[in-house]
């Protein structure tokens, strides 16, 4: 079923786009993350512009997340005081994140930009990922349980001036330190369309030190506010965002994230963390290629 | 009101009588195309008739050229090259005033075999006679280098088009061509242009214009985003919190 994309300006197979969708639900269902960093490079290889890809990817994930946010906030594990600390920068650094957009598509550096952190942030936290995921399996098959990590924030962290309470993360340090992490992950939002918890969820933990019981919650509280702000930006500065490509993705994608968070409850979750280790980690590796190899297309045609 | 009646009379005469050169009357068969949330392309067929003076059809026939050519603009072509060895990214660039959006030829026989270079590039026939105007002062080789470029993307995306021996001409009078849009084709005025070409000279040329633009809903969705981008963006947010939440609450039931 052919359908026409208004502001992408060419037509596409609507059951496929539907069906991506749900592939990614499926995956942010069963792995609590987003989904922006698999819809942003599958729409792109399927020929849909860079930049109308990354800013109906972000609207995608606020309807991915809203399902999440409601569950979490249902069982009390949103912390707000942090939570809005982190949509305060997070909001910032949309708007940042718009002016680098503008000024790398200005130099024409954009999609290189795109891939090369997608490379770079994917390749790292997948690794990180597969490793954990990999000692806990394997102590747990020789019967040794994992010395349980100490939780405790970076040294950095706690030099930061100005503490604030925050009780539900277990918390006393400068919000300084959550204002910057959302800070970058808004960057990281209107630059690769991606909510970021893929990045928010290990911060959360190694650098924050928050308590592992409202980190994912909180992240996605974030992640909601952070995509729907960026959508905003995205409609406001490139016109990017395509309402038809973005209903089509939502359609399959909330869908996809009801199957995938019942399946979810099946599988061991130090299995699950490895099997989305695997996925980042190919996701990395296919745009590595793709920066190595000779592309398609050696001219590009921008209107002026 | 005289005056107009001479007009039409002398118009006619000359269209039919002729006051020596033939004439062409132009047609095609959709003065409008709409993209629709449907739209996959559009088959257009460019047809009509070429009058003779006197109604005498020469005993050599004439051949036609038909043009169709989307709206210009300015653009910017950058070019990628391997970065030490490792990757690729936009090195190079130029930037040239008028490039045809949609560019699509057809024509009777071949275009070599029916005029010289010069009348060709006077005419802008061929893909190779495209004026577009190199706005940056950069060597000529390089120019052409980006031009080639050009073309080569614009063909694979159909978008450029070049089709000879695709003409019909019936009885040395009626003639029609068919030419054919992509869906990702730019949005504008369009000019139809025909040529009635012998022994490489034009001998008459006429145009017609037609209209592409989104319809409907498509059109709606595209100016909003343009003249209401607060509002569209709220809308976008609200749809996905709508659909997210829905979902949700739909599920809950199973």
């Amino acid at each position: 079923m052919d359908l026409y994309l208004p502001i992408a300006n060419l037509s596409v197979n609507a059951l496929v786009i539907v069906l991506l969708g749900g592939a990614v639900g499926l995956l942010s269902g069963m792995f609590g993350v987003g989904g922006g960093f698999l819809t942003t490079p599958l729409l792109i290889f399927y020929g849909i512009p860079p930049t109308v890809a990354a800013a109906s990817a972000a609207t995608q994930v606020t309807g991915a997340s809203v399902s999440g946010v409601l569950a979490h906030v249902q069982r009390d594990g949103v912390d707000f005081r942090i939570g809005g600390v982190l949509v305060a920068g997070g909001v910032a650094g949309s708007i940042a994140g718009a002016g680098i957009f503008r000024l790398l598509q200005g130099a024409g550096q954009i999609e290189t930009v795109i891939s090369l952190l997608y490379v770079l942030l994917l390749g790292s936290i997948g690794s990180l990922m597969a490793r954990d995921a990999w000692q806990a399996i394997d102590a747990k098959r020789k019967g040794a349980p994992l010395p349980p990590r100490k939780r405790r924030h970076h040294p950095l962290v706690a030099s930061l001036p100005l503490r604030w309470r925050f009780y539900r993360s277990g918390l006393y340090i400068s919000p300084l330190a959550p204002l910057a992490l959302g800070f970058v992950t808004g960057i990281l939002t209107v630059l690769l369309g991606v909510g970021g918890g893929f990045i928010m969820v290990p911060a959360m933990i190694y650098l924050l030190g928050m308590a592992t019981r409202v980190v994912v919650g909180t992240s996605l509280f974030q992640i909601l506010f952070v995509t729907a702000a960026t959508t905003m930006v995205h409609a406001l500065t490139t016109q990017a965002v395509d309402i038809v490509l973005a209903a089509l993705l939502l359609i399959g994608s909330v869908t996809g994230a009801q199957i995938g968070a019942r399946l979810a409850s099946r599988i061991p979750p130090d299995w699950l963390r490895l099997f989305l280790a695997a996925i980042v980690l190919v996701v990395a590796l296919r745009m590595a290629i793709g920066l190595g190899w000779r592309p398609d297309e050696i001219y590009l045609v921008e209107p002026l | 009101m005289k005056t107009v009646q001479a007009l039409i009379l002398t118009g006619c005469a000359s269209l039919m009588l002729g006051n020596g050169s033939p004439q062409l009357v132009p047609d095609i068969s959709q003065r409008r195309v709409e993209i629709a949330y449907s739209f996959t392309g559009a088959e257009l067929l460019l047809f009509g008739a070429i009058l003779y003076p006197g109604g005498r059809v020469p005993k050599r026939d004439a051949e036609i050229v038909v043009v169709l050519r989307g709206p210009s603009e300015p653009i910017l072509i950058r070019e990628k090259q391997k970065l030490g060895g490792l990757i690729w990214v936009n090195a190079e660039s130029t930037q040239f005033r008028s490039a045809p959006g949609f560019y699509a030829i057809a024509s009777s026989k071949p275009l070599d075999k029916l005029v010289d270079e010069r009348t060709a590039a006077i005419y802008e026939l061929g893909l190779g006679n495209l004026q577009l105007s190199p706005s940056s002062g950069s060597a000529p080789d390089e120019q052409q280098r980006f031009e080639r470029g050009l073309i080569d993307l614009r063909q694979r995306n159909e978008l450029f088009e070049e089709r000879a021996n695709s003409v019909e001409i019936t009885a040395g009078v009626l003639y029609r061509a068919r030419l054919t849009i992509p869906a990702r084709v730019p949005v504008g005025t369009y000019s139809a242009e025909t040529f009635l070409i012998r022994d490489g000279k034009v001998l008459a040329a006429a145009t017609r214009d037609i209209e592409i633009a989104k319809s409907g809903f498509e059109r709606f969705v595209a100016e909003a985003s343009r003249q209401w981008p607060f509002t569209y963006g709220l809308a976008a947010i609200l749809l996905s919190l709508g659909v997210g939440w829905g979902a949700s609450a739909a599920f809950r039931r199973f």
